[in-house]
Parts: structure tokens; sequence; C-alpha cells
């Protein structure tokens, strides 16, 4: 049992797992010195000091989550200051707002952005390229699946990467406000575990 | 494999790491077979991951016989243009030009598919030549190889299309894994014959053999009918999984279509599978698949 017992205790980090790319995060996470726990359950949610929402799709992990009873708890505690890091359909997951969503589709919420879905295009559009992000040393290798790019971000919205060049080049798709933080691409794919370091520090500073 | 790593900023699609990474991110999920827009939209609704737009589904085309081919471009633009999830579609194999119209059409994913009557009894498409990534049926672990050699980035288990039975499905995912754990205990001055055995390059069983699982998603598709199927084959080992006849050939599709997904997600918890299997209506009529004779069977198309 990993409970947290002030300073110097490993933090329990949690992995949404009702679908997506769930083992690449957990994988990544390992590589730090954290507990990981993957989330399925309320139940399972209130033991973690920090949650990242992994790649997927969107739509389906928000039907899964309302079903099973997460939607309302992971709301509620985005809202008190829990630790948050969404990647790709993570990242629409904390929008506060939504570009082409379906109809019925709702976000958890609690970052002050609108974001695109599936603003590259689709799946033959989907790329890699090196990108600057704020925070961390040398260049990332950013993998972007039919991912999406925040359109419009709030004043208290820290932009910690753009796209570098082709096309979509200036393009926001990495943002930090107060304990989340979401990129639009995949540093869990790769095993470079740099931008979940910088969420770790987020995680420790909460 | 061959995976490059550029050192450029520019970016670069069509990547082995892009295409296996598209599967990734289905991993836990349902793909589901649908062959008008409004079947798309009720997958959507329920959760599904993916839909595979065809023209009929394999219980349909078992029971229609004749020559089964891609589906008409109109149809796949109607299911793209209805859906937000991502939309896959089958072509024959060995059929490259008809993979060619598919990934101009802006399709997300290309199966190059045994329920399809294979257009070449030689040689599979060169998926190295696309930009769209491909998945491909394999019902052991050689043939799984050869497709990832071919440049396949995301497998998944054959079984036996539109029959509802998962029998099929359970021997060709058993078989691939099994496989894989006797590879991982081979000595390394075995896998040479190992190779050969598995008709695979020896590079790529060298690199599976120490790293215990292939360097791609594996689903499961061909007979899966069940909320409780799913989990099965989720308990199994499979990454996700694809349904076909399963779903709009029963009694009531959005029902038992969001039942898989939960399934599918809580495929350990019995508690789950149980509440979501309660009152769904008829499952689609089952064909045992060892009542069809050999010739009819699809999981013997590729090789």
């Amino acid at each position: 049992m990993s409970t947290s017992t002030g300073a110097g205790a490993r933090p329990t980090i949690g992995v949404l797992a009702l679908q997506g790319d769930v083992r690449e995060h957990v994988a990544s996470l390992r590589s730090l010195d954290v507990d990981v726990l993957t989330v399925r359950r309320p139940e399972e949610l209130v033991r973690c000091q920090g949650l990242v929402l992994p790649g997927g799709e969107s739509t389906t992990i928000h039907k899964l989550a309302r079903a099973f009873g997460l939607f309302d708890p992971l709301r509620a505690a985005i809202g008190s200051g829990l630790p948050v890091f969404g990647t790709c359909a993570g990242m629409i997951l904390l929008a506060d707002r939504v570009e082409d969503a379906t109809t019925d589709q709702e976000t958890f919420g609690g970052l002050d952005v609108t974001v695109r879905r599936n603003a590259f295009g689709r799946q033959v559009d989907s790329f890699e390229e090196e990108l600057h992000v704020a925070g961390v040393e040398g260049r990332v290798r950013a993998v972007f699946i039919r991912a999406p790019w925040v359109e419009e971000a709030g004043a208290g919205v820290e932009t910690l990467a753009r796209v570098e060049a082709g096309p979509a080049s200036g393009r926001i798709v990495a943002v930090r406000q107060g304990s989340l933080m979401a990129t639009s691409f995949h540093p869990e794919v790769g095993g470079d575990s740099r931008v979940h370091r910088l969420f770790l520090d987020l995680v420790r500073r909460a | 494999m061959s995976e490059t790593h550029e050192t450029s900023s520019q970016p670069v699609t069509g990547t082995a790491r892009v295409k296996r990474g598209m599967a990734e991110m289905l991993k836990g999920g349902v793909i589901m077979d649908v062959v008008t827009a409004e079947q798309a939209k009720i997958a959507e609704d329920a959760g599904a991951v993916a839909v595979m737009a065809l023209e009929r589904v394999p219980a349909d085309i078992r029971a229609q016989g004749g020559v089964s081919r891609m589906s008409d471009p109109d149809m796949i633009d109607s299911i793209i243009e209805a859906v937000s999830i991502p939309v896959m579609a089958k072509a024959r194999i060995g059929h490259f030009v008809e993979a060619q119209v598919i990934q101009s059409l802006g399709v997300d994913y290309i199966d190059e598919s045994e329920v399809l009557t294979p257009a070449d009894y030689a040689n599979h498409i060169d998926k190295w030549n696309f930009t769209v990534p491909f998945v491909c049926g394999a019902t052991n672990l050689g043939e799984a190889l050869r497709r990832i050699t071919e440049g396949a980035a995301m497998i998944r288990s054959k079984g036996e299309a539109g029959t509802g039975d998962v029998s099929n499905a359970v021997t060709h995912m058993r078989t691939i894994l099994g496989e894989l754990r006797r590879l991982g205990s081979l000595c390394e001055d075995e896998l040479y014959v190992a190779a050969k055995e598995l008709q695979a390059p020896y590079d790529l069983v060298k690199e599976v053999a120490g790293t215990g699982k292939l360097p791609v998603v594996l689903f499961t598709a061909g007979g899966i009918a069940t909320p409780a199927d799913a989990a099965m084959m989720m308990q199994l080992g499979a990454d996700g999984v694809f349904v076909g006849s399963g779903i709009f050939k029963s009694g009531n599709p959005a029902q038992r279509a969001a039942a898989i997904v939960k399934a599918t997600t809580f495929f350990d918890d019995a508690d789950v599978v149980a509440d979501v299997s309660r009152g769904l209506g008829e499952a689609m009529v089952g064909i045992n698949v060892d009542e069809l004779p050999q010739a009819h069977r699809l999981s013997e198309r590729g090789w």
C-alpha cells in the first residue's frame, strides 16, 4: 500500500485505464521514482496524488467514465487541485471547450483552452517532429496521431510547445495551467520520460 | 525493426512509429463492422474506438457467396462523414490498387483481409509503400511475423469471421501467444532453426524472442458475439477486439455494442460482465466452425 505520508514519500500516480495507450504511460512512469496505479473506479482515483489521461478515443473514454461513475468524481478532483496530465485524447478531456466534438461529448475540463479534435487531419496526416518543450532540455521527438491542437488559450495558460515546422507551424501543442498539463503529442510513445518528469514536478509542488 | 529515427525537425508522416502508434491508441477498445452511415453512428454512440466500413458483414458474405471486394468509395465517404472516430476499410489480400484507392479516400487504417476474396494467392501487399497503416490477420506467430515484415502495423488473430463461433479466435490467440512464450524459452543458437520453422526473418524472430511480444498491437477477431466472448479474448491476452457480424446481426445492436465495449474495458471483472450481459436479446445466429466445409473457412486464406 502506498499512502502519501508527507515529504519524501513516493507519490502514487494513476493512469486512467478505461481505454487507450495505458501501457506506454505506465512504462514511462515506472522509469521514474513513483508508484503507478491503473484507475478504472472511483475508489482507485482517491488513492492517487496525480493522474495521467492517456491517448485513445476521447468519445469512448468519456462514455466509459460516465457509465462507471468516474466522470463526476474526476471532475471534482480536478476542481479541488488534483494534478492531471493529458496526452492527445487526454488533452481533449481536460479542455474546457472542444471544437468538432460529437454532440453529446463532455469533458472533465479544468484547462482554460479551446481544443480542436483531429485538427491536423486524418491518420495519413499523422506525423512526428522534434520540438522544444519549455522546461525540457534538448528536443523531444513528438509523435502526433490524429492529434488535437490548442486553438485558443486563456490568459492563465502557459504555452510549453508549438509546432516548429510544416503546414501547422506555430500551433500550440503543449500547455500548463496550475496543476494541469496537456500535450497534443505522445511523449509516452518511444520511451522518453522527460515530459512525464515535468508533470511530476507539478505533483510534488501540489 | 525498420523503425527510422530521423534527426531533422521537419514533420514526417507515415513512419513506423506513427503507424504502430495509431494502433496503440485503439488498445482496450472495440472496432465494429458497419455497412451504413447509420450503423457507424450507432457504433460511435456505443463507444466504439473505430469502425470498419464494408459492404456486407462476413455473415452475409458467407451466406451470399460470390467474389467479395473493396467497398464503394461513396459508401466509405458517407461513413467518414458520419463519425469522428477513426474509419477502417478492407482491401483484398494482395490487391494493392484497392489499398491505393482506400488510402486516397482518407481512411485511417486498411485491413488487408481474408474476409474478402484474395486477389493474389502468392503475395500480400507491400505495406511499406503506403502512408496509411495496415492491419492483417494471422492464425499463428509465423504468419503474424511475415505480415509485420511486409509492413503491417497491427495484427489481429483471424478467428472465423461471420460465424459467431469464438473457438477459432481462441485457438489463434492461444497459438500466437503460446509460440511467443516458446520462443522466449529457446537458447540463442536455437533461434536460427526457429526462424526457419516460423518462416520469418531471423532478425525479427530474435527481436520478439527477446521482448516476449510482437512489436505491434495484437487484437482479436472472428466470431466474437457476446460481452463474455470479448472479455475472454482480453483475458487470453488480446489488446482489443474486432466485432464483425456479432453486433448488427443481433437483436439489439446499440445495446449489445455498448455491452461489448464495457466488457472489453472491465474484462477481468465478472460482476461487470454479468451485469452488461443481462437482457441483450438475441445474439447473432451462430454457425459451428466444425460444420463449415474446409473450402468455406476464411481463416485459411492468407499464408
